[in-house]
């Protein structure tokens, strides 16, 4: 079953680590647990966000850049 | 008699706003979605509404705030501190559309942003900088008249590195000798270039820095504020006068200032940085900030002068309205700042609602804030909730207001960085004024039992 990936935080969550690098993970990318996902910002300080389990990454719910809420599904993982 | 758009947010948005309505200038408030409901925006006469919550969309967004400023028929721009206050294309951008800009001329913004360009600047003006290589060097050869100069240690960094890549520290002769052929060979093979530059490292400086104040020709200085209690970089409590510096070396270090800022034709409000060395009494400057900063209220305490107000003056094209010899220090100030940030969680920043707010009041007691009572906190902007300052007669007194005023400041509903100011102001080394920009990291380790909010007895 799949499971969700949930933000820590309330901010803004982005996909690469800075801009002109490369997504941490794609849709369909394996997953380690521990592997950072993205990152949010908040208050201007920034926070990795980590898979718990491991899996293959079916799809982000969220763009890169988009603000969320704490507690939002980021990404679905199976 | 016009109308000044406010082109930031939070706790400076506030402080702008007030200075122009007692100007008698109308306010126009630019705001993000997530700021529709902050005091700046309650306190304006108008706001507009510019973007989504980030910055880069809102707050960063030239066109945005021009089109604002044309819609509203604004005749000004206060850029505040942040954002694009530091901006030389806003600079440009708002001249050419017609409005006044409450900030130097972009030419000036340009020369002293760059670090290189402002220390040339400096030294050319006769300011003391960091001494150092005065350019690139590649052998033992080249390099001793220069440690000569500098003394140890010296810090020897790759001319093509960057943040804090290939930095080495010598403390002695002998170690230098054999650091410098490593540093460039390091050098050579990560960034295909060996050449190094030298510069004296400052150990347990303290961070003062000047106030000037210019219209263009004249330029006077508001003397110095002493930020040294700082954490990663960012400054926790702020001070004027400092309590460190000699008479002479007040009078010196304030000088050279005005000799610089005169130099560059300075206008509007602006802050020269500098470390400050107790053992031999040198001061080194670093840079300018060409805007008002954060911890101006300190200054404006022990001069009686309004800084935003005098700034707005002068870049509205009035002359400055005070020589020199009117301006006169008077007593001690300090200021702390309240962030919403979890000293007990490694400064973790947290935003929320504040449910319940007891601002402090009183003698000598001011809070500058953009909190009201059932605020909301986002998440997408820095974490400076407000500014408690206080004035007293001298030092000790003010630290003393400090406490009583801490005391009475109740904010709920996000952590705050209140425990971190209770605990500094009853330390014996802050009493004391024995401070470095080093101090607060070291203290923060030894003490951090005192912000868990599980103060044990000591035994």
């Amino acid at each position: 079953m799949a499971q969700e990936i949930l933000s820590p935080l309330p901010g803004t969550f982005y996909r690469k680590p800075a801009p002109d690098q490369p997504p941490y993970k794609n849709d369909g990318d394996a997953v380690e647990a521990g592997d950072v996902i993205g990152l949010i910002e908040v208050m201007k300080s920034f926070h990795e966000v980590k898979a718990e389990v491991a899996g293959t990454l079916q799809e982000f719910l969220v763009e890169n850049e988009e603000a969320v809420m704490a507690g939002q599904p980021l990404a679905t993982l199976a | 008699m016009g109308k000044l758009l406010v082109a930031n947010r939070g706790e400076i948005a506030v402080r702008i706003i007030r200075a122009a309505r007692e100007l008698g200038l109308a306010t126009v408030q630019v705001h993000s979605t997530a700021d529709a409901g902050s005091l700046a925006v309650q306190l304006a006469d108008e706001a507009v509404e510019i973007g989504p919550p980030q910055a880069l969309k809102s707050y960063l967004k030239i066109e945005a705030i021009l089109e604002a400023a044309a819609a509203t028929g604004a005749t000004a721009v206060h850029p505040g501190y942040g954002f694009l206050a530091e901006n030389d294309r806003f600079a440009d951008a708002v001249e050419a559309a017609g409005l006044a800009w409450i900030g130097p001329a972009g030419a000036a913004i340009r020369l002293m942003g760059d670090k290189v360009s402002a220390r040339r600047a400096a030294q050319q003006a006769g300011v003391p900088t960091v001494p150092g290589s005065a350019g690139i060097v590649t052998s033992l050869a080249e390099a001793q008249p220069v440690v000569a100069e500098t003394g140890f240690p010296v810090m020897i960094k790759a001319a093509a590195g960057g943040g804090g890549r290939g930095i080495r520290i010598a403390r002695d002769g002998t170690e230098f000798e054999r650091l410098l052929p490593q540093a460039s060979a390091e050098a050579q093979a990560a960034f295909g270039d060996g050449g190094l530059y030298l510069e004296k490292v400052v150990e347990r400086a303290r961070h003062v820095e000047v106030q000037v104040l210019g219209d263009g020709e004249q330029v006077v200085h508001l003397f110095e504020r002493e930020c040294s209690i700082q954490r990663r970089r960012q400054k926790v409590w702020e001070e004027a006068p400092s309590p460190a510096l000699p008479p002479e070396v007040r009078k010196a270090l304030c000088s050279s200032a005005v000799a610089l800022a005169k130099a560059v034709r300075y206008r509007g409000a602006g802050t020269l940085e500098y470390l400050y060395d107790d053992a031999s009494r040198a001061f080194y400057f670093i840079e300018m900030n060409t805007r008002i900063q954060v911890e101006h209220p300190v200054t404006e305490m022990v001069t009686g002068i309004d800084l935003v107000r005098e700034q707005i003056r002068v870049c509205l094209g009035e002359r400055l309205r005070f020589a020199q010899a009117d301006i006169a220090l008077r007593g001690h100030a300090i200021e702390v700042r309240l962030n919403a940030e979890d000293p007990a969680r490694d400064f973790l920043p947290h935003p929320g609602t504040v449910t319940m707010l007891r601002v402090p009041g009183g003698p000598g007691t001011r809070f500058d804030t953009l909190l009201y009572q059932g605020c909301t906190i986002p998440p997408f902007y820095d974490s400076l909730l407000g500014k408690l300052i206080v004035h007293d007669e001298d030092r000790t007194a003010a630290i003393a207001r400090l406490e009583r005023a801490l005391g009475e400041l109740v904010i709920e509903g996000v952590p705050t960085t209140l425990a971190l100011h209770q605990a500094l102001a009853r330390d014996p080394e802050v009493r004391a004024g024995s401070l470095d920009t080093t101090w607060l990291e070291r203290w923060l380790e030894a003490n951090r039992n005192q912000l868990t909010g599980q103060e044990e007895v000591a035994g």
